[in-house]
């Protein structure tokens, strides 16, 4: 069954733009990707796996997200950092009326100031996306590994 | 024999050497991690029912912790008698037996040697002699207890029993956080870019706490005003500190100019991160344990977890979080635990900096192993006090290491 093209091109375009925001030092649009009440949790494959509920990064809602960027920009001390992603395979399932799951794989990149690059993060985002706004009601970053090189600062 | 000799001031200088020598990172798998001390293992509740396993290691030495199928304790070396492979290549589970992979020699929960494939040969040819030693170089097994929930392992038959090496100062402490069966919420680890001891350090100097972390003070979470205190042991070795409730009103840091007061007050939009129910009854809002070698209990609001610190090299080191509340908890108190785990790990709000902090360190003396740190807030003394303001329970660390070490 396939799915509606120009649904498929519209996600990967708001995938896409979460990324470039990110990755260009914009975390003050980070909240407005997601809907009002919108969830954000990283997780691990391990966690989940066994039914665990523990988040790295748990956001509910955008106060809670704008929260995090304030203290990223205010209060916490981290070496300056940059993420690359990439994200690609974007499978699609309508869900109901208005609202699709998507399932997306990334890889992010992480480089320091003085250059070295490592993979930080690699997994599945995994949707739910509300068509209408075309805003996160949730994603959940499912990482693959157990292992966070040193701190997570800025969100993947 | 080590041929370090330390610096003449005794424990209020730390030399870097420590951090970096590869003789020194040898000797403390020896002295300490394999030596009489007691290591945490893992909680009880990761192993639910008879038969089931983890595993973990003691410094570098990894470990298996299995329940036998009556339900009691044991750990082991996770290493063949054979050819010396890992038995056990699974995180966790049940098992019935262990059977190393390479050549399928069989363990059970206990660690003891059932089974020798072909043991006898074939048809009269091959196998293994009839005075064979199988058994001479079996997995080392541990002695283990375990404390409210907590599982610790020891490979030496000297050290005295759990509670007694906690001794008295720090262990009502660690049963006050511990008054229920646990419940696992979930783990990760972090990944430190520095020696084991400078995390050790780090936990138990009480003076960082509210200067590193801006979000604390930013927040008057946490700021050395309020009222706390700390607790060390008689032999230095494990400290716990703990800070209570109350709202801080006070502006020491302001007109000291500190950076971490800021120039402006900041708040939270969402504070449902921050909202703490008393849930033990005595209005502390934060208290962060260590035990000798590397332990780290915390409750930070209403989160709670242990720490497991695993050297990794003289310049990594793996920090094992388990995160846990109560099994009778309801769906209320479990969400907000969730959420204060915001508080902590490697994206806390007041932990991300620790990783970072340490890692600093280590890179800061990559040219001085002659050079050494200046731990003198506080005076010289390591003891239990009412003040915060003080490096009494880094100088403890320090000075049981130097018992361990014989440095």
């Amino acid at each position: 069954m396939g799915t509606d093209p120009n649904l498929q091109l519209a996600v990967e375009r708001l995938h896409a733009r979460y990324a470039h925001a990110l990755d260009a030092d914009r975390l003050e649009e980070w909240p407005r990707f997601f809907t009002e009440n919108g969830r954000y949790r990283i997780a691990t494959a391990e966690n989940e796996e066994r039914g665990l509920p523990l988040a790295v990064l748990y956001a509910e809602g955008r106060a809670m997200m704008r929260d995090r960027v304030q203290s990223l920009r205010h209060a916490n001390i981290y070496e300056p950092q940059r993420y690359r992603h990439m994200i690609s395979s974007v499978l699609l399932e309508p869900v109901d009326a208005g609202v699709v799951r998507s399932s997306a794989n990334f890889i992010v990149l992480r480089i320091m100031q003085d250059g070295d690059t490592v993979t930080f993060a690699s997994g599945r985002y995994v949707d739910r996306i509300v068509l209408s706004e075309m805003q996160y009601e949730e994603r959940v970053v499912i990482c693959d590994s157990r292992r966070f090189d040193t701190l997570l600062a800025i969100p993947l | 024999m080590l041929q370090r000799a330390w610096p003449a001031e005794g424990v209020t200088r730390v030399p870097y050497w420590v951090y970096q020598d590869e003789e020194i990172y040898r000797e403390e798998q020896t002295r300490i991690f394999r030596g009489p001390t007691w290591n945490y293992l893992c909680l009880e509740a990761e192993l639910p029912e008879p038969t089931s396993f983890i595993t973990t290691f003691v410094g570098d030495m990894p470990v298996v912790v299995a329940r036998d199928p009556s339900g009691a304790l044991h750990a082991w070396e996770n290493r063949c008698a054979h050819r010396g492979a890992l038995v056990c290549m699974q995180r966790s589970g049940t098992a019935e037996r262990f059977r190393c992979i390479y050549h399928n020699w069989t363990y059970d929960h206990a660690g003891n040697l059932t089974q020798v494939a072909f043991r006898n040969g074939i048809g009269g040819k091959g196998g293994m002699p009839a005075d064979a030693k199988l058994e001479s170089q079996s997995p080392k097994k541990l002695r283990v207890e375990s404390i409210h929930g907590l599982v610790f392992g020891t490979l030496s038959d000297d050290v005295a029993s759990l509670e007694a090496y906690i001794g008295p100062e720090v262990l009502p402490r660690l049963k006050r956080v511990l008054v229920r069966p646990l419940k696992v919420l979930g783990a990760y680890t972090q990944v430190l870019p520095n020696n084991w001891k400078l995390y050790m350090d780090n936990v138990k100097d009480t003076y960082h706490a509210s200067l590193l972390h801006l979000f604390f003070t930013r927040f008057r979470i946490n700021r050395l005003t309020q009222k706390g205190g700390v607790f060390v042991s008689h032999d230095g070795a494990h400290h716990c500190t703990y800070t209570e409730m109350v709202e801080d009103r006070g502006d020491d840091y302001e007109k000291d100019g500190m950076r971490s007061a800021g120039s402006q007050a900041f708040r939270l939009e969402d504070a449902r991160v921050l909202e703490q129910v008393d849930e033990f009854g005595d209005r502390v809002a934060i208290q962060i344990l260590s035990l000798f070698p590397g332990f780290v209990l915390h409750q930070i609001r209403n989160s709670l977890a242990a720490r497991q610190v695993v050297p990794k090299g003289t310049g990594r080191t793996e920090l094992h979080w388990t995160l846990f509340g109560f099994a009778d908890d309801g769906e209320a108190m479990t969400q907000r635990r969730l959420l204060q785990a915001n508080l902590v790990g490697p994206a806390g709000y007041i932990s991300m900096e620790d990783g970072a902090a340490t890692g600093f360190v280590q890179r800061g003396v990559a040219g001085s192993p002659d050079r050494a740190s200046v731990i003198e807030m506080g005076g010289a003394t390591v003891g239990s006090g009412d003040s915060r303001i003080t490096e009494t329970a880094v100088r403890g660390l320090w000075k049981a290491w130097r018992q361990y070490m014989h440095v």
